[in-house]
């Protein structure tokens, strides 16, 4: 049976990021909730408008009741689903679902940490694992290096392209007021970064910081009263392959292939015709990966093709605009942050990194250790 | 069935384990209570040859003089693939494709797989 995705019939009607960086003092909740009262405001709502409701926090399981008192509601429908960094791509599929059923009418999806300043690294809210933890891998880092070096082994690819990645993320966050590392970094700097697991080294990891993130959804009937240029959701789907990173069936192949096949699929466009692609860089074997899985080159060939800056500032295609989380914000989760950029580029607000007439992006969303990938096709209302 | 708990007691007796469907005949690692996918049950409990080929390797970085370590994934000759680490030779001289063979040593008061090259 064909998915039935309500292509087109909800879309983002408010977004808002807070505390990127370093947000001293403030908890995980309040950084979520903050986020959550603008992206509201920028849509001319309030909490008591929202009767759905979409949250993770690292440090609450149960987050989604804790966030639904914080905001003063009683959500009708409440999901706490999480599969990772991706979560808020399951989110916003299951938020377009329900608002299209009349389950809710509006959406709110919400995210906060303070992992940089409360704890200084990586918050894990997993088991250690009894087949893995004896050999002392550096999760999640140490994961994503044996599918890097999996992809050199096998097709060549090198460490200068990894180098790519690192750099045209850091020429997009000099385009980002936002961003928390924004001092240039050459290829140079970047081959004589500190390794951490071969063949990573600092540069080659996303940041550890503070931030929050907000996207409130309705249907599109009201869309346009609340939001000048609202996003429309075209599709949304995910795929999970594995949990630990020795159970991935091929370590040079994500869930991505599958999912992003039957994203086009629902959205009815293909690969070619996307403008601005917003991609989970935790790490540069990321978007190496994710673009050859989606399409934008053949298998094997991720490697060549970012090289050159065809992912930079001016390149052939606009990859991860807002610096991403190598160089702009990464707390813990950061798959709501490409959402809010995709809204914003969609918007015509994104300032001086604006990628220009940008109709149709991808938001696409990284959990675990490539073990669950989403991703959603925003478009403008010209792609109705 | 106690699969993580067998598994473990069959290491500390010096025995390298893993499982096989008598239906299907797949063998399975990590131990569990049923094979992926069939949800067979009729799990028993087989002798690992111990021989194994690199699918990818890493080396996590220490700060001197700590030693840095390997991390490696291992295809077994049954099938399965597990975590490990390489030992007996430099931790970033090892290489995929290299054919390796496990024996059990005692880290930290517990029994673990480790590979060297075979």
């Amino acid at each position: 049976m064909l998915e039935k995705f309500p292509r087109g019939r909800t879309a983002i009607v408010g977004a808002s990021t807070f505390g990127c960086g370093e947000a001293p003092g403030c908890s995980s909740l309040e950084l979520a909730h903050q986020a959550s009262v603008q992206a509201l405001a920028a849509a001319g709502l309030k909490p008591s408008d929202v009767d759905g409701l979409f949250v993770v926090l690292m440090d609450d399981a149960l987050s989604g009741l804790t966030m639904a008192e914080t905001l003063g509601i009683h959500p009708r429908f409440l999901d706490n689903n999480r599969t990772g960094g991706s979560s808020f791509q399951v989110h916003a599929t299951l938020a377009a679902m329900a608002l299209d059923a009349g389950l809710c009418e509006v959406a709110l999806i919400a995210y906060g940490s303070n992992q940089r300043t409360a704890a200084g690294k990586l918050v894990s809210a997993s088991r250690p694992s009894p087949w893995e933890s004896p050999y002392r891998p550096l999760r999640p880092i140490s994961s994503y290096a044996l599918a890097a070096a999996r992809h050199m082994h096998q097709y060549g690819t090198t460490k200068e392209q990894f180098g790519a990645v690192a750099v045209a993320a850091r020429q997009w966050a000099q385009l980002n007021p936002e961003a928390f590392m924004r001092d240039p970094l050459s290829l140079d700097d970047y081959l004589k970064a500190r390794m951490v697991a071969d063949p990573f080294g600092v540069r080659d990891c996303c940041l550890v910081t503070d931030g929050a993130a907000a996207v409130v959804m309705t249907r599109a009937d009201r869309a346009k009263d609340l939001c000048r240029r609202p996003a429309y959701l075209l599709a949304g789907t995910q795929s999970t392959t594995h949990r630990e990173i020795a159970s991935m069936p091929d370590l040079t192949v994500t869930g991505l292939a599958d999912a992003g096949q039957r994203a086009y699929a629902q959205a009815g466009v293909s690969a070619k015709e996307i403008d601005v692609v917003e991609l989970y860089d935790a790490f540069t074997i990321n978007p190496i990966l994710f673009l050859e899985d989606l399409g934008f080159c053949a298998k094997g060939e991720g490697g060549a093709f970012v090289e050159g800056g065809r992912i930079a500032p001016g390149g052939a295609l606009a990859v991860n605009t807002n610096g991403g989380g190598l160089s702009c914000v990464h707390p813990g989760m950061y798959g709501l942050f490409t959402i809010v950029e995709a809204f914003r580029q969609l918007g015509g607000a994104a300032g001086e990194r604006q990628v220009k007439d940008a109709k149709l992006a991808i938001a696409q969303g990284n959990g675990g250790e490539l073990s669950h990938e989403a991703l959603l096709i925003l478009g403008t209302e010209e792609t109705l | 069935m106690k699969p993580e708990k067998e598994y473990f007691e069959h290491l500390q007796a010096g025995r390298f384990m893993i499982q096989k469907s008598r239906s299907s005949g797949g063998c399975v690692f990590y131990p569990r209570v049923a094979e992926p996918g069939t949800g067979a049950t009729d799990l028993e409990w087989v002798a690992a040859s111990g021989r194994g080929t690199v699918y990818s390797t890493t080396v996590i970085r220490q700060k001197p003089p700590t030693p840095s370590y390997n991390l490696a994934l291992v295809d077994l000759a049954e099938g399965p693939r597990m975590m490990s680490r390489v030992e007996g030779i430099a931790p970033d001289a090892v290489t995929i494709g290299m054919p390796v063979k496990a024996r059990i040593i005692r880290e930290d008061g517990h029994s673990m797989v480790v590979f060297e090259p075979a």
